[in-house]
């Protein structure tokens, strides 16, 4: 597929904080239109903290930051957002359907009046899209995990952006949701030309279709080819620590000695 | 002939438009009616967010801040009705300041709720006037409602409504899903306090109808009952302001009839409307697929560590 050059997003010598506290510093690189981006690391490391940046709810402490050609500013309409997900009320009631909603035109003012009717049809396409139409107008709340995920992609499509933010949409479900959640979000950003940046735990279900790794650890971050960036080497570079990375025969890659650093990062 | 009139025992009977002429026979009857309907039509629609935001009990506590403001405006000399207001729509502001973070917090909602009742009992007693009072405003005087007050229920019932209209979707959006509505740019914590004041307008009209203590007859009750029976936002606005009316209405209707407090008859159609929704309910909105729901639950369990 054919990449445009304009860089989806530049930073450059940026720095995140919260008040007095440092999250990370010196980052400086580029993402391309188009780009799938795992973004991992361990615990309070300031994954999430580098989505809010990109969305205008925090501003950087220090270096610059461009987002589709433009300075961060909050309610950008071509950014989509899935934060990490707190479990949903199970009586919630509100169907999928609704949800989805939200995302054309839940922050309009008022009541919804007139071009009802095509709003409705941008639902459908984006329910059909995550292929959720079995359940989209069940309370939001009885879904299982992997349903409200796709569920939560689709108000995520709804809106049109140009650009997708998801916060471990992978977290708590099995290991098959995994990769088929993974599969999915791949497929509708070449389907939509989507640049993702995709927080994760864990890299093995992503390794088929990320083209670079964004690691954020130990007060730094480092950008490149999953293959360049999970090494012995390089995370023992960058956290300043031995850590050592395995491969298994089918290519999966397991870091090994991060606990004590992400308990010492999570307090 | 007037006497002959009066005298007469009041109809109730098949004949409804003979009915609606009796209930409708006397001018505080109509005022009832009047304020009754408006009150519920607002406490309707704002209680349905009150449920979904979980602020229940919060809707509750303000109602017992009203009290303070009401028995303190007596004292003061002024309108009871501004006292109210002053009180709930202050505390409004702050609980809506706190956001999400008032949730859990029932121990000091609780408090402030048990040292208001306790100050508007100090500001009873000093004004040294009747009982009656106080009994009016926490258990409401609904046929005791003038003309004036009927007009000023009227506007206030209306604001509350616009006003909740007026920010409904990026109100629904902030319910539902806080962080991802900041992230499009909702004003969430702008709309928090905002939507506790109208709260705070709506349950100072409720407590003419009510009173403090019985709020959530007509407040959080129609919303709890709607939300068991549609899965749709905008179809759960317009039943809980229609059970609210439904409620009112039944209730002053039995009132009249009948030497007990409309107070009484609302809250208890309330309360039983809710019990038979809670039996009825599950089996109504949960229709299809129950082999599916219960496989979804074993998967969501499976997945929660």
């Amino acid at each position: 597929m054919a990449r445009s050059i304009a860089p989806a997003i530049v930073a450059d010598g940026l720095a995140a904080a919260y008040g007095d506290q440092l999250i990370w510093r010196g980052a400086s690189f580029t993402v391309n239109t188009g780009e799938f981006v795992a973004v991992l690391g361990p615990n309070g490391s300031g994954k999430s903290t580098l989505l809010r940046l990109l969305l205008g709810l925090l501003s950087p402490a220090a270096g610059r930051l461009e987002v589709l050609g433009t300075r961060p500013h909050r309610g950008n309409a071509d950014i989509a957002y899935v934060p990490q997900r707190r479990n949903i009320d199970r009586d919630l009631p509100v169907r999928g359907r609704d949800f989805v909603h939200l995302g054309i035109d839940g922050s309009r003012w008022g009541i919804a009046v007139g071009n009802a009717a095509s709003n409705n049809q941008r639902v459908d396409e984006a329910i059909r899209a995550v292929e959720a139409q079995a359940y989209a107008d069940r309370p939001i709340g009885r879904l299982s995990g992997g349903e409200q995920q796709r569920l939560l992609l689709a108000q995520a499509l709804a809106g049109r952006p140009r650009m997708l933010l998801l916060d471990e949409p992978l977290a708590s479900l099995d290991l098959r949701n995994q990769i088929v959640i993974a599969e999915l979000v791949a497929e509708l950003a070449r389907a939509n030309r989507l640049t993702v940046l995709l927080i994760a735990h864990d890299i093995n279900p992503l390794l088929p279709i990320v083209d670079r790794v964004l690691y954020v650890a130990h007060g730094g971050v480092a950008i490149g080819k999953p293959a360049e960036v999970i090494t012995t080497e390089q995370l023992s570079r960058l956290y300043d620590a031995p850590i050592e990375v395995l491969h298994d025969s089918h290519g999966h890659m397991f870091v090994v000695g991060l606990e004590a650093e992400s308990a010492h990062h999570d307090a | 002939m007037p006497e002959l009139y009066l005298a007469a025992a009041p109809y109730f009977g098949w004949d409804l438009v003979r009915v609606v002429q009796e209930l409708f026979r006397y001018a505080f009857m109509q005022h009832a009616f009047e304020a009754g309907t408006m009150v519920a039509i607002s406490a309707g629609v704002i209680g349905y967010f009150v449920v979904l935001r979980g602020l229940s009990f919060a809707a509750h506590a303000l109602s017992h801040i009203g009290f303070a403001g009401a028995t303190g405006a007596v004292l003061t000399g002024t309108a009871p009705i501004v006292g109210l207001l002053v009180f709930t729509m202050s505390a409004g502001a702050v609980m809506g300041a706190l956001g999400q973070r008032l949730r859990g917090r029932d121990v000091t909602i609780g408090l402030v709720m048990a040292w208001s009742l306790g100050l508007g009992l100090l500001f009873t007693r000093l004004y040294k006037g009747s009982a009656n009072l106080a009994i009016g405003i926490l258990f409401g005087q609904i046929f005791g409602i003038t003309s004036q007050d009927v007009a000023l229920t009227f506007v206030a019932g209306a604001v509350t409504v616009l006003l909740v209209l007026a920010v409904y979707r990026p109100l629904l959006f902030a319910t539902l899903d806080e962080e991802v509505a900041e992230a499009k740019g909702v004003p969430v914590r702008a709309l928090s306090i905002a939507f506790m004041v109208v709260l705070a307008v709506a349950v100072s009209e409720a407590v003419q109808v009510v009173g403090v203590l019985l709020i959530f007859a007509l407040i959080v009750a129609p919303a709890a009952i709607a939300e068991r029976f549609t899965t749709r936002p905008s179809r759960g606005v317009l039943l809980a302001a229609l059970l609210a009316v439904l409620f009112t209405w039944a209730g002053l209707t039995v009132a009249y009839y009948l030497p007990y407090p409309a107070g009484f008859f609302i809250t208890t159609i309330a309360f039983w409307s809710y019990i038979v929704a809670r039996l009825a309910a599950p089996t109504l909105t949960l229709p299809r697929r129950r082999g599916t729901e219960i496989l979804a639950r074993d998967e969501q369990a499976r997945h929660s560590p």
